[in-house]
């Protein structure tokens, strides 16, 4: 009984290692025509691409960081926000991915001031 | 034999440290992208079409007129920056109107101290009377050193049929008013500067020296308020603080500071109004 157990989790997990590997693979593909179509100004395709690409693998670091900068530069800075966040998550040691954040988070403090008050309508 | 186990040994180092970039450059594959992030305006001011910068009250040194050079600079700024159209007009002296209703309000209150009362009650009265500043008059304009001396004449800016009326005079604008304060400064302790050095074969080096040094300088604190001029009421308001310190030794004048200082705060300022593009660059990964 034991050794079919034993079999079992060494096959499930053999064969989950080519899929992983499948998965990445895939996503890389869509986070190069990513970075493609960004270098050409367009940024909606990338968009579409990087979330693909994270989709496909929600492990991929570097998705979620290209991603965040697509949604920065489309001026949706909360989606930016959570995107940057999911990939120091995954990468807290990507100097890159730090780097890109710091920045960020500078334009994004700017706008989210506290010390400016809305005064709701009467 | 030896020489030859020498070789070998360079000869992987070598090999080892190829390997070693290869495999960097190979795991890193990134680019440097310029972005342009939009930032939205804090305020929707799509209902209006006009914008007026009234005025503000202001305090300070003497040396600059915060009022003046504030409404002027804002002005040029929102022409230049705002789809907005801005209004051109006299520069509203708030701090005169304010007074006045000081004045009014206290006259207003004056039967009210006449009736009888106890002894202890009306010495509290006439202490808060001598604390009340002093209205302004074209002739003595009130002193303003600190920003608690403004705080009294700053119920103008709820005073929302005062601004419905400026409203309606100007056609329903969005009006931006506020309060300056532009104040000398002052800090002495220990700073960091950079210091050009050369040795006995005259090269240079910059070395950081750390020495004591006395600053003077100014610091500006303003805060925008932005009124609606159909409703006098206020939609938003903002606080602002910079400061800018120079050796002691040396003289800058109060007004190239106040420009200075003010060119901080001016992108802040916009960006309440109007969508701003900040430029910047950012590493794709793959």
């Amino acid at each position: 009984m034991r050794t079919w157990v034993l079999t079992a989790l060494f096959l499930v997990s053999a064969a989950a290692a080519p899929l992983a590997a499948d998965a990445r693979a895939d996503a890389k593909k869509q986070v190069e025509f990513g970075i493609t179509v960004a270098q050409r100004g367009l940024w909606r395709e990338a968009i579409y691409r990087w979330e693909r690409a994270t989709q496909i693998d929600p492990t991929y670091a570097e998705a979620q960081n290209n991603l965040a900068i697509a949604y920065e530069h489309e001026g949706d800075l909360e989606k930016a926000r959570v995107a940057y966040e999911k990939a120091l998550e995954l990468a807290p040691n990507n100097a890159l991915i730090k780097q890109n954040y710091e920045l960020f988070k500078e334009i994004n403090d700017r706008t989210t001031r506290k010390d400016s008050q809305d005064i709701p309508d009467p | 034999m030896i020489g030859r186990l020498a070789r070998t040994a360079r000869t992987s180092r070598i090999l080892s440290s190829i390997a070693a970039i290869l495999l960097i450059a190979g795991c890193t594959n990134y680019y440097e992208i310029a972005v342009e992030t939009p930032i939205k305006p804090k305020l929707d001011v799509s209902a209006f079409q006009r914008v007026l910068v009234a005025g503000f009250l202001a305090g300070g040194t003497d040396d600059v007129d915060g009022n003046l050079e504030t409404t002027r600079l804002l002005r040029s700024q929102l022409r230049t920056k705002s789809e907005l159209r801005v209004i051109d007009t006299d520069v509203l002296p708030l701090m005169e109107v304010a007074a006045e209703e000081v004045g009014a309000t206290e006259a207003k209150a004056e039967p009210a101290r006449t009736e009888p009362a106890g002894e202890g009650k009306s010495e509290a009265k006439t202490e808060a009377k001598g604390e009340a500043p002093q209205p302004a008059t074209p002739d003595k304009p009130a002193t303003i050193k600190v920003s608690k001396d403004l705080e009294p004449y700053e119920h103008i800016f709820a005073n929302v049929e005062y601004w419905k009326k400026i409203g309606e005079e100007y056609q329903n604008p969005l009006i931006v008013t506020g309060t300056v304060m532009f104040t000398p400064a002052a800090r002495s302790g220990i700073v960091q500067r950079e210091e050009e050095i050369y040795d006995s074969f005259g090269r240079r080096r910059v070395v950081p020296v750390r020495t004591y040094m006395e600053r003077k300088g100014y610091k500006l604190a303003p805060k925008f308020i932005f009124i609606d001029g159909r409703t006098g009421t206020v939609m938003h308001s903002e606080n602002f603080s910079e400061e800018v310190l120079y050796n002691a030794n040396q003289s800058t004048p109060a007004l190239s500071s106040y420009f200075e200082l003010m060119d901080r705060l001016i992108p802040s300022f916009l960006s309440t109004l109007s969508s701003q593009k900040i430029k910047g660059t950012r590493v794709l990964l793959q």
